[in-house]
């Protein structure tokens, strides 16, 4: 078999957080019954026209100066074409001829190698509705909820060579786009999506093979997958002596196979032109000076910070700073209760392994910073022990509760009486000779079982510090 | 004289005086509609319950005092079919919109409701505004009430006809090429085009976005200022709106065009101008030079490259335009399919009648790859052209005029089967929105046929004022001519 090496270019489209759509006051909150986040603009009514919510060239702009592009300070949208029933207006708006951003760049790493990846341009467009296959009925219905929701498609140059550095291209991505605010980059409902370009060629060509593109991934994983199994078929075919088709497939990740959707020859003619609904967008220097200004502190420098200010290990500091929203809930929750490596602890740890748990991503944490702060606020007073600040920590990581009410409420407060305690301890000695005895055997460890039924018998509410120094107390009378 | 004669502003002053209350113009208006309409055909959908019960709530609001400062409030208005009406049918002529009712109204259907205007029916078009004569309607021909075996002219020919006929007091038209100022010269009356951006086009179904116009068409140019006065203004709702700098259009009608230069281009007096229509023109700029105008003749470019230019883009933004209609949503969809692919194609070939999907397809090709460059990009070089030529002209003159079209009205039928010498009928009024200008029709005369002839004249970009002080002086010169019908020899 020849050396062969994959050249991958993306095609990622990434839904931007604005309240609203793109052309019209309609909300993008993900969800809702089918058709209420509707309107005559994004229902595309006869007679209704487009007007640009300027924060989506904020968010794009932000995007394109954090990639490293250049902006173009003159852009139009366009119209692409095409008959689809998710599409009410038969056009998807778009830009084509001036988009937004070009020639930008993003920084990567592989196994300690470094890497730049090009960026080919950045353009915004409005997302379509969504088609759903009624089997009951058989029929397809359609809910336009989603359409009008602004996206922007940040397309890559073909400058990656394997699955791992796509990940790690998309994960950059995801982490600055989440930094910036501009995007929750959130895989499973939908709000990131890329589209995979892939050839293969013998390894020293210069030349570039047929490509294919390749849809319809919803994870990392499956994208890994889908580079894989491409890249196999492509080279199973050059080693049969037969060529690669130029078309689209589609991935389907349960079956773990791709299926061909389109060939090059019913490839559809967009017949793009200036949208002539909407004037170009001009961005004065004022204004792009204005997103630089404002642009959020990125990962690299926030993570320098933490050593710095906070006093954390590097390694710490960048679990912490992976993502923006433990960024901020670290940030929040130390400014209240001054205990940074607390705080820090809490995240690294507990959170992180929840959010395994739950097989959530960080962009999910619903979780306010004060109550994480309370915590250790409650369990630093003593009035909790650690075992039930963890499982307070669940609840508040599940259900954001209030530790302070949950505590009063549930009455996991350690039992302050240290009489009640001595007499509980006593029973437990008196009611295991045996363990008593191995201790002043000097079994040591004997002491651990009693501490046990100690803190059983209290029902959790006691501190097992102190029932240790009362138990050796009691016992070396 | 019957209330219907009067000018809509007449009317709106009798109103406010208590002399007649809103409910009788309506019912006036509407027993004339009876009368009349089985003969012309104007009206696509009468109001009359929704009429008769806005006319009680506006009598309520004028007794109030409300509406003190709106000289047309009570006035019923007749509304083109491509503008949307909340709850009301709203066709384009169209059978692929036989059935669609909107779900909002058109900002113009809110500012002329908050003037206190009475919407009385939806009128009659070409379909989808693509036409010069209102034959290619679903819905039958209009016929002209000076001569019924002509047309009306078109695309906004229901309104003028309507308007002609005492049908309507006034009515708003859309013109994207001239179908607001050719159908005014057809049928007599006078129509203004203003200038793209200075009336919301929110609601009003596209054609071609980038030239589409709403404008009013009236028995006088008092009334045309007063509605334009009513519907002008920015509005969020549409990107392409422009804020202007004075509103007060009624300021203008003044009789007096001292010092006013006026152009005329040689190139709009050249080949296939009816000779009628020429002197008919020549004469009022004549009248105009007497009245103290300054009147020369000159030479302006790119004449004969605005048809080609027109219809390259209109097809193209049309092409666009018209896609939504799919019978997936809304409007006509085909009985009979097997599946989407089946639903599109039936339901748009059964939908659509023949110049819309000629112009469609003129647009799908001039899109196409390959062709985008030669056609689409060079018809926008056309059009900058154009544009500029204007320019040039209005560093010299403050009013450009002309006719308003090649001919009289023509006979049913004649054009119908040529769209080429259709197109070129449209000669004098493309251009003016190509270069987004304003552009305004009035009668200046009557031919051997006994048709009236139409007189049209150019201002710049927001240059209304000048244009409706211009008209309105060469207006007081002549009287109104009714048509034969309306003064009961028909």
């Amino acid at each position: 078999m020849r050396e062969y090496e994959t050249v991958i270019g993306l095609e990622v489209h990434c839904e931007l957080a604005t309240k609203t759509k793109i052309f019209c006051g309609c909300t993008t909150e993900f969800g809702g019954e089918p058709n209420t986040h509707v309107c005559p603009v994004c229902a595309g009514m006869p007679g209704t026209l487009p007007v640009l919510n300027k924060q989506v060239v904020e968010y794009a702009l932000s995007a394109g100066v954090a990639l490293n592009c250049d902006i173009t300070q003159y852009c139009k949208f366009d119209r692409k074409n095409y008959f689809y029933p998710d599409l009410p207006k038969a056009y998807q708006i778009s830009q084509l001829y001036l988009p937004i951003c070009r020639n930008g760049h993003v920084d990567i790493e592989v196994d300690g190698v470094k890497k730049s990846i090009g960026i080919h341009e950045i353009h915004m467009e409005e997302d379509a509705g969504k088609l759903i296959h009624d089997e009951w009925e058989d029929c397809t219905i359609v809910d336009y909820n989603r359409c009008g929701v602004p996206l922007i498609e940040i397309v890559s140059e073909p400058d990656m060579r394997s699955a791992d550095e796509v990940i790690a291209y998309l994960e950059k991505l995801r982490m600055i786009l989440q930094y910036l605010g501009v995007s929750d980059c959130k895989m499973q409902e939908g709000s990131l999506r890329a589209d995979i370009n892939l050839s293969v060629r013998e390894v020293g060509s210069d030349k570039l093979g047929t490509r294919t593109e390749m849809k319809n991934m919803n994870s990392f994983k499956a994208i890994a997958r889908a580079i894989e199994g491409e890249m196999n078929r492509q080279i199973e075919l050059l080693e049969d002596g037969k060529s690669v088709t130029q078309e689209t497939r589609r991935w389907d990740d349960n079956k773990c196979a791709s299926y061909a959707m389109r060939s090059k020859e019913d490839a559809q003619d967009y017949r793009y032109f200036p949208d002539p609904d909407l004037p170009p967008v001009s961005i004065s220097d004022a204004w792009l000076e204005r997103v630089k200004a404002a642009q959020p502190e990125m990962r690299d420098a926030k993570l320098a910070r933490y050593v710095e200010e906070y006093g954390l290990t590097e390694h710490d500091a960048a679990i912490l700073t992976e993502s923006r929203k433990v960024a901020d809930i670290f940030e929040a929750a130390a400014a209240i209760c001054k205990k940074p490596k607390e705080v820090s602890n809490w995240l690294i740890v507990d959170t992180m392994r929840l959010l395994k748990v739950h097989e959530m991503d960080a962009a999910d944490l619903k979780f306010s910073p004060e109550h994480l702060a309370k915590l250790i606020a409650l369990l630093d007073a003593g009035t909790i022990n650690r075992p039930t600040a963890r499982d307070v920590f669940e609840k508040i990581f599940t259900e954001n509760v209030d530790p302070e009410v949950y505590v009063e409420e549930k009455g996991l407060k350690i039992e302050a009486d240290d009489g009640a305690l001595k007499s509980v301890i006593e029973e437990i000695v008196a009611a295991n000779p045996q363990s008593v005895a191995d201790y002043h055997a000097g079994k040591k460890k004997a002491i651990g079982f009693l501490v046990g039924q100690t803190m059983k018998a209290m029902k959790g509410k006691a501190d097992p510090g102190t029932v240790n120094k009362m138990l050796a107390e009691i016992l070396n009378q | 004289m019957e209330i219907t004669a009067l000018t809509a502003l007449e009317l709106g002053k009798k109103i406010k005086a208590g002399e007649v209350t809103v409910e009788e113009a309506v019912k006036a208006q509407l027993e004339k509609i009876k009368e009349r309409d089985g003969m012309y055909n104007c009206y696509v959908t009468v109001m009359e319950e929704e009429a008769l019960k806005r006319a009680a709530e506006v009598q309520k609001q004028i007794d109030a005092g409300e509406l003190d400062d709106s000289p047309l409030a009570g006035v019923p208005v007749a509304i083109k079919d491509n503008i949307c009406t909340k709850g009301v049918l709203t066709t384009c002529s169209s059978k692929i919109l036989n059935n669609f009712k909107p779900p909002y109204d058109a900002t113009v259907i809110e500012k002329l409701e908050a003037a206190g205007a009475v919407i009385i029916g939806k009128v009659n078009m070409d379909e989808f505004a693509m036409g010069s004569t209102t034959e290619t309607s679903y819905y039958g021909p209009t016929k002209n009430p000076w001569n019924t075996e002509r047309v009306p002219g078109g695309s906004s020919g229901g309104a003028a006809a309507a308007v002609a006929a005492e049908e309507a007091w006034y009515a708003l038209g859309s013109d994207t090429g001239g179908s607001i100022r050719q159908p005014s010269s057809f049928c007599g009356v006078t129509g203004l085009k203003p200038t793209y951006g200075s009336v919301s086009r929110y609601g009003l179904i596209a054609y071609a976005s980038s030239l589409d116009q709403i404008g009013p068409i009236a028995r006088n140019v008092s009334d045309c200022a007063a509605v334009f006065e009513a519907i002008a203004g920015y509005d969020a709702k549409d990107s392409t709106s422009v804020k202007m700098e004075d509103y007060h259009f009624t300021e203008a009608l003044v009789d007096d065009v001292k010092g006013l230069r006026i152009g005329i281009p040689k190139g709009y007096l050249g080949e296939g101008l009816d000779p009628e229509v020429k002197e008919a023109v020549l004469a009022a700029a004549k009248t105009l030079e007497e009245k103290g105008a300054v009147v020369e003749m000159f030479d302006m470019d790119m004449v004969d490259y605005a048809i080609p230019a027109y219809y390259v883009i209109a097809s193209a933004e049309a092409s666009s335009n018209l896609s939504r209609f799919d019978g997936v949503k809304y409007g006509y969809r085909t009985p009979d399919f097997e599946d989407l692919q089946d639903v599109y194609k039936k339901t748009r070939d059964e939908g659509f009648g023949m110049e819309v999907k000629r112009r469609m397809m003129i647009g799908a090709f001039v899109l196409s790859s390959g062709y985008y460059d030669a056609y689409y990009i060079k018809a926008l070089q056309v059009k900058a052209l154009i544009k500029k030529g204007f320019d040039e002209a209005f560093a010299k003159y403050d009013i450009i005029l002309g006719p308003t079209a090649p001919t009289t009205a023509l006979k049913m039928g004649e054009n119908l089967s040529d769209p080429l010498k259709m197109y070129l009928g449209d000669i004098y009024t493309v251009s003016v929105n190509l270069a987004g200008l304003p552009g305004i029709s009035l009668p200046c005369g009557i031919d051997s046929n006994g048709l009236p002839i139409g007189v049209q004249m150019i201002g710049q970009a927001f240059s209304e004022k000048t244009l409706i002080r211009a008209a309105y002086s060469l207006e007081q010169t002549r009287s109104y001519e009714r048509p034969a019908c309306v003064k009961g020899e028909n």
